[in-house]
């Protein structure tokens, strides 16, 4: 795929967000997706393509009355949907699809029509970790935490700084879901889920939906909204379990996911404008700055601490508030794509002047299983 | 109220549990690569091969790698909270998730790189890895 030939052409949040027990997760989905369609100005008969992750694509296809000959259900966590991107890319690329629906929704807080969370006491998960209490991601994506703070000297209030940067984000948008301002000791201050991590440096857990309509470049050119372009793209794995994790002060799935965006894109770290990195819990975002090469490794935790990546900082990253403050329903990803639309269109709450270029880091499956990359752009090369 | 997981094994890794109900800590080493590894697998994941991949009782000794101190009891887990979740790096080199046992829960109690020594605990009709600062010797 040449950089720049697809693009997202459409783009849209569910109408609510945050509490929505009055919505099953996969009408979340569909409200998103035809809010989606309605941006770019298509309809379902446009559509010939459909990706879904944890939701069945063909439950959803069905529900929305699409008939889809490219199908993709690639449910690797909370970075699916940017894999999807990536995958919807390259079936474009191919004249396998020419518009394809990514739509997402979950009812993480109300838990309405919400597919069970597996578990399967035989698989590796099963057998090696769940018997030890390993029960969520608030205690095995946090697990790294401690030995990263060991070899690198991140304190616990750089740490508690995450929280506090990216609610200043929040303050300024109005969909957020928690916008107080908040201070290391407020943080600090809080019930501990999981040491190191308190109640303020984990995400959020919320309902609501989001979809994609991504399409060729040129056809995206005729369609009502500005399209945002694709310049590159990756996806990696890494371990099904945190103790099979190479290194625990790096995530080796983000290095290989944005090593492959950034070459595809022919961009280095430098060349980016806005950053959105997958912020499940607040260490996320020092080790996407690291694993990501916007920063060497020991350096995020002062870098935000000083304030560079909060608004009016010279690397903006977050900008929605991020999954600590702004929304998580389980699958944060799309909401992470639709910030960087929105900043990349103009039209974000809390817009950064001048965009052009965004980056955005997914994680998936508890950190240590996979990540996918984005390179997005206003600007078609 | 549902109760702690029970691991329920399978065909590649029945020799680990076996292991661990005499109270024995068993791990694979690829002869090719000269390293052991785990989760138990048939073929060694640095090469690829099964051959020369045997089983070997391991030291049982390891050191403290990460941990997390969960505030937040799994099912099964409530009178024990809060309890440790660690992952210890055995003296043969693979690492592990576990609990650790005699040691508090506290940050303080909690040195990485501390050692530690492998010990066992029934769960239900299986014998589960647990590592604690006392000895527990490995059988030859």
């Amino acid at each position: 795929m040449r950089p720049g030939s697809v693009a997202i052409a459409g783009a849209a949040e569910s109408e609510a967000l945050g509490k929505v027990p009055g919505r099953s997760a996969i009408e979340l989905a569909a409200d998103s997706a035809h809010r989606a369609l309605a941006d770019c100005g298509l309809t379902i008969h446009d559509v010939d393509g459909i990706a879904t992750a944890e939701l069945a694509s063909i439950d959803v296809a069905h529900y929305l009355g699409i008939e889809p000959t490219w199908i993709d259900g690639t449910s690797i966590g909370g970075c699916s949907f940017l894999v999807h991107v990536r995958h919807a890319a390259a079936a474009i690329s191919a004249g396998l699809a020419t518009t394809v629906l990514i739509a997402h929704g979950e009812s993480g807080r109300s838990r309405v029509g919400q597919p069970p969370w597996p578990t399967d006491p035989a698989n590796a998960n099963g057998q090696f970790e769940a018997p030890f209490g390993v029960w969520g991601p608030p205690v095995c994506m946090t697990m790294p935490a401690v030995r990263y703070m060991h070899e690198t000297g991140l304190t616990h209030e750089q740490l508690a700084y995450v929280a506090v940067a990216q609610r200043k984000w929040a303050a300024l948008n109005p969909r957020a879901y928690m916008r107080d301002p908040i201070s290391v000791d407020d943080v600090l201050n809080s019930r501990l889920i999981a040491y190191p991590f308190h109640l303020l440096e984990c995400c959020l857990v919320t309902d609501g939906g989001g979809a994609l309509v991504v399409t060729s470049a040129g056809r995206a050119a005729d369609l009502r909204s500005r399209p945002v372009y694709v310049l590159g793209t990756g996806e990696a794995c890494e371990a099904p379990i945190v103790s099979q994790m190479e290194d625990m002060t790096s995530s080796k799935a983000f290095r290989r996911s944005s090593e492959l965006a950034f070459a595809a894109a022919g961009l280095q770290p430098s060349d980016i404008d806005h950053v959105m990195i997958y912020d499940a819990f607040a260490h996320l975002p020092i080790f996407g700055l690291e694993d990501c090469r916007f920063l060497k490794r020991g350096e995020a935790g002062a870098f935000i601490a000083e304030g560079n990546t909060e608004p009016g900082g010279k690397l903006p990253v977050n900008t929605n508030g991020g999954g600590l403050s702004y929304t998580h329903t389980g699958m944060y990803g799309m909401f992470a794509i639709q910030e960087s639309v929105r900043q990349l269109r103009g039209q974000a709450p809390a817009q950064v002047p001048g965009v052009r270029t965004s980056f955005v880091q997914g994680v998936g499956g508890n950190f240590f299983m996979s990540a996918g990359s984005l390179i997005l752009s206003n600007d078609r090369p | 109220m549902t109760g702690k997981v029970i691991p329920v094994p399978t065909p590649e890794t029945q020799r680990f549990w076996d292991g661990c109900a005499d109270n024995e800590l068993w791990i694979q080493h690829c002869d090719r690569c000269a390293r052991h590894f785990f989760y138990p697998r048939p073929a060694c994941p640095t090469c690829g091969s099964d051959v020369g991949v045997r089983w070997v009782c391991a030291s049982g000794q390891a050191t403290l790698y990460s941990y997390v101190i969960s505030h937040r009891p799994a099912p099964g887990f409530e009178e024990e909270t809060p309890y440790v979740i660690a992952v210890v790096e055995l003296k043969e080199g693979p690492r592990m998730t576990t609990n650790l046992v005699g040691i508090d829960p506290e940050p303080s109690s909690l040195v990485l790189d501390m050692p530690l020594q492998v010990a066992f605990q029934p769960r239900g009709d299986m014998v589960l890895p647990v590592f604690g600062p006392s000895a527990t010797a490995c059988k030859a």
